[in-house]
């Protein structure tokens, strides 16, 4: 029978330590975690980028339920462990769960230090550790900068300028990543810092200064020399005081000032426990049943935080659980900033000394600073701003002690510059030994990936972070294991591991949509530019979709790309096969009357308009008009009262209804009048693509509600909502989102749907098809059980149509884009012969 | 070149990634203006199924007709990508922002 293994702890170390374990001996433990979160093993090192909104938490999970179903791992979620039998061989956890064991590892990570000064337990005051903290602060920093929307646009607009403000004390390498990411929120950021400068333990003062001008200039405040004296509140926090009497206003306090390992629990049960749990060189506690791993862990009296040395402690620990004599000696550790824009790189020791000699290279106008701190011809410390292409380099020199004597003069140059070696960087990763360390964070050396890629047939970013782990953590490598795959595949190797929106960009649409509101990008310049666009001004499948998606995202900030626009949004009529246009005017409902239909029959008339045709949607079209008319034939319209009809819009075209209540014999409610309220709520509004509705007045379904974009049933207990039909290249009937009673209900419904598909969708995604991808019970969730939700979408709706509910017709009808209805110059025969 | 350099107006007629039509007896002639006020012409129709081109998004030095997105690359008048098919590209002049096209090819076509 397999022993049992039981782990207190589902870190990433952990992780790791099974991955292994599983590879050498599949089968050979019956494996139990506990783990106080409730939920699986996630990349904490990631934390960051979810807060900055950059990444979301499915993005960061290392091993999902399935895995452990696979590897038939008993995972209890949200169980924290609170006892250690040692005798009976059994741990104990706080909710009633007890498992015996034969082999116990100990992998309860750190805690955060909290300072006690008086406040430090008023609800706002929070670490920064884990996924619900990064939730706590989310959810402050959401209500803090309220958006709530009201119908008075000049209140709305005080409103959004109420800035949530956040206090960060610690100006280390979390608690900058922390504000960082609180400022991406939309907070004001301002952190406090005890020592002079800051990231003092990695930085040199001069790399310090540059880190704190460039995050200065992201609008972050930093005071340093700060000492809290209190924080500040009676039920919640408000703000803090620092010993010297200044006061900073606050709605929520990070506290990121360090980390101590978590051993209480291995201490009462009698485990040697000195700051951290003690191991030998083999992982195992002064218990020999027993092995601590990761940041609880203090082995040779030092305890790890980063990711790397755990990593190499979890392959050791894997190897003895399954018989080997493998030892940790110990690690020499790097770091990098996780801010978006800011390059930095620090390893080893760079401390002055008189034995110890500095190359320093300084470049103002280009804002890089590098310092390499040598002894003995041999690196100790790197501290590389602006510039880190050369980090892992100067890393690996100094991990193997290379003597670097033959090329000190140019060495602060980095490897480019060496023996001759060509700058370009590809041929930089060839030269690189097989032996050279590509993968920091998982130890990964270059042979072991290029022979996965090999062996294994990967092609894929994915393949090989799954089985060589390279590039599997904090990601910073991903250039390089791309340019290896790139040597080793050539061309067989398609970087692309999502559909991109096009050849201009790697993105795919969702990263797109996201990093827009992550990055607060308002113009197509600021996009293409941020998200590395390959082209100069992107093409006809881009720009339309970026255009959309920033009139969805800042509908009061951004101003249209008309050139962006496909030619019908662009002059606001159908383009039909002869270069013609087709004019279709806005009939609330389908609803007419003889005055409307007089003025449309004088426009045929005057216009000698050659066709006429009742459409699908309950509309009058008028087909073959020359461009150079459109304007005319919309003068002629619009005094009759039409307006653009937007039959040509990604976005609402038509509610079609049957008669209701009014008329028929059979029907339940005014379906015509809801049909009629509900498009002149939200005619004008952009979508991914277009949306079409229909109001039906009782079950017979008349209005043929039940294969639109979202239809809506009557019946007499009130309004049956559907979505998600299709009636074009897919046939698909609609599902139910759910029954309201009143009109005003179903307004503010089917209007919250369609702000949360305007806000999800991607370009040219009909609803069905966006429906089907993130969940018609997610939907459901969210528009009929989450009134608060609801209620958002429905006041983002509202505001944004403040802007889009403007009738293009008659705005081209006094001479908006004039230039598009004439030619730009007419030449004669006469001309043309001269 | 011994052709007739017809004036069409200036560059600030056209707006940057944007067109306009010249009417010729000879047939509709687009003018595109690029994001970097390139200024190029060619014939109003896509090799295709003769789309107006001048109708397009423009995007580089290309453009992309509005009926099936055939991309014509206005420098050379050839469709780009997979797919075939070329238009006549009409010489343009550009004197401090006078633009005037040389109409001599097109006589010939429209005799």
């Amino acid at each position: 029978m397999a022993e049992k293994l039981v782990i207190i702890g589902n870190g990433m170390a952990p992780g790791r330590m099974l991955e292994e374990l599983f590879e050498k001996a599949p089968g050979l433990y019956d494996v139990t975690i506990f783990n106080a979160e409730p939920r699986v093993n996630y990349d904490r090192i990631m934390l960051s980028p979810v807060l900055s909104g950059e990444k979301a938490y499915e993005d960061i999970i290392i091993h999902n339920d399935d895995w452990y179903l696979t590897h038939g791992v008993t995972l209890h979620k949200g169980a924290k462990v609170t006892e250690i039998d040692r005798h009976a061989k059994t741990v104990t956890s706080a909710n009633g769960v007890t498992a015996a064991y034969d082999k116990l590892v100990i992998a309860t990570g750190s805690l955060p230090f909290i300072i006690p000064v008086p406040g430090h337990q008023l609800p706002g005051v929070l670490p920064y550790r884990d996924l619900d903290d990064v939730d706590r602060m989310l959810e402050i920093a959401r209500a803090s900068c309220s958006q709530a929307v009201t119908p008075d646009l000049a209140e709305m607009r005080h409103k959004t300028e109420r800035k949530g403000r956040a206090i960060v004390i610690g100006a280390g390498l979390l608690g900058l990543e922390a504000a960082y990411g609180l400022k991406r929120q939309g907070m004001d950021v301002t952190v406090i810092h005890l020592m002079p400068t800051i990231m003092e333990r990695q930085l040199d003062p001069a790399a310090a200064y540059l880190l704190e001008k460039a995050l200065t200039e992201r609008g972050i405040d930093i005071i340093t020399q700060a000492n809290t004296k209190q924080i500040l509140g009676t039920d919640k926090v408000e703000g803090i005081e620092l010993e010297d009497g200044r006061v900073i206003e606050g709605d929520m306090v990070v506290m990121a000032v360090g980390i101590r390992p978590a051993s209480a629990l291995a201490k009462e049960a009698g485990i040697a426990v000195n700051r951290g749990i003690v191991v030998d060189d083999g992982m195992m506690t002064s218990d020999p049943n027993i092995f601590a791993l990761g940041e609880c862990a203090e082995h040779r009296g030092t305890c790890y935080g980063l990711v790397a040395p755990l990593y190499e402690a979890a392959r050791v620990l894997a190897d003895r659980l399954t018989g080997g004599t493998s030892e940790y000696h110990g690690s020499v550790v790097n770091t990098k900033l996780k801010v978006t824009g800011i390059n930095l790189f620090s390893a080893g020791d760079f401390a002055e000394a008189p034995d110890r000699e500095e190359i320093v290279l300084r470049d103002a106008s280009a804002g890089v600073y590098k310092r390499l701190v040598l002894k003995d011809n041999k690196i100790l410390g790197a501290v590389l701003y602006g510039e880190t292409a050369d980090g892992s380099w100067f890393f690996d020199l100094m991990k193997r002690g290379t003597d670097i004597s033959e090329m000190r003069d140019t060495l602060i140059f980095g490897q480019s510059f060496q023996g001759g070696t060509p700058l370009d960087p590809m041929a930089a990763v060839a030269a690189l030994p097989d032996d050279a360390e590509i993968c920091g964070c998982n130890g990964v050396c270059k042979g072991k990936i290029t022979s996965a890629i090999t062996a294994k047939g990967l092609t894929t970013l994915e393949g090989v972070r799954a089985h060589t782990k390279a590039s599997a953590s904090c990601g910073n490598c991903t250039g390089l294991v791309e340019q290896l795959m790139s040597l080793t595949l050539g061309e067989a190797y398609n970087p692309a591991a999502v559909t991109p929106m096009c050849a201009c960009t790697e993105l795919g649409h969702d990263d797109v949509r996201r990093l827009i509101k992550a990055k607060g990008l308002k113009t197509i310049p600021a996009v293409m530019q941020e998200l590395e666009w390959k082209t100069s001004c992107g093409c006809a499948k881009c720009r339309p979709a970026l255009n959309y998606y920033l009139v969805s995202d800042w509908p009061d900030e951004y101003a249209d790309d008309y050139q962006s626009r496909f030619i019908n949004e662009r002059v606001h009529a159908n383009i039909q096969k002869d270069g013609t246009y087709s004019v279709v005017p806005r009939m609330w409902g389908g609803v007419t009357n003889a005055a409307e239909l007089r003025a449309i029959a004088d426009v045929v008339d005057k216009f000698e308009i050659p066709m006429v045709k009742v459409t699908g949607g309950q509309r009058i079209d008028l087909l073959g008009i020359d461009k150079e008319d459109l304007p005319a034939v919309w003068a002629d319209l619009g005094k009759a009262g039409f307006v653009s009809g937007q039959a040509y819009a990604k976005g609402l075209r038509t509610v079609k209804t049957c008669v209701g209540s009014d008329w028929c014999r059979f029907g339940t409610q005014d379906s015509t009048g809801l049909g009629i309220r509900i498009e002149k709520f939200m005619w004008g509004s952009w979508t991914p693509a277009k949306l079409k509705l229909a109001v039906s007045g009782c079950p017979r379904n008349c209005a043929e509600a039940t294969c639109k974009d979202i239809g809506v049933i009557c019946v007499d207990s009130g309004f049956e909502i559907h979505f998600a039909g299709a009636a074009g290249l897919d046939i698909k009937g609609t599902d139910v989102l759910g029954l309201v009673k009143t009109e005003d209900e179903a307004l503010e419904h089917i209007v919250a749907l369609t702000q949360m598909y305007r806000e999800q969708g991607r370009y040219l995604e009909r609803i069905y098809k966006w429906a089907k991808r993130v969940g018609h019970d997610e939907i459901r969730r969210q528009i009929m059980e989450d009134a608060d939700k609801r209620r958002a979408y429905y006041d983002r709706f509202v505001f944004s149509q403040k802007f889009a509910q403007v009738d293009p017709w008659s705005e081209r009808v006094s001479g908006k884009d004039k230039h598009e209805f004439k030619p730009m110059a007419t030449i004669n025969y006469n001309q043309a012969a001269e | 070149m011994n052709g007739n350099w017809i004036d069409i107006g200036t560059i600030d007629d056209i707006p940057p990634r944007g067109a306009r039509c010249v009417k010729t007896p000879g047939g509709k002639i687009a003018v595109f203006r690029t994001a970097e006020n390139e200024v190029f012409a060619i014939e109003d129709q896509c090799p295709h199924k003769g789309g107006p081109l001048s109708q397009g998004i423009v995007h580089g030095k290309s453009v992309t007709c509005p009926l099936h997105n055939f991309v014509i690359s206005l420098e050379s008048g050839q469709a780009l990508g997979a797919d075939e098919g070329e238009v006549r590209t009409i010489p343009v002049r550009n004197i401090d922002g006078q633009l005037s096209i040389m109409l001599e090819s097109l006589l010939v076509a429209a005799e």
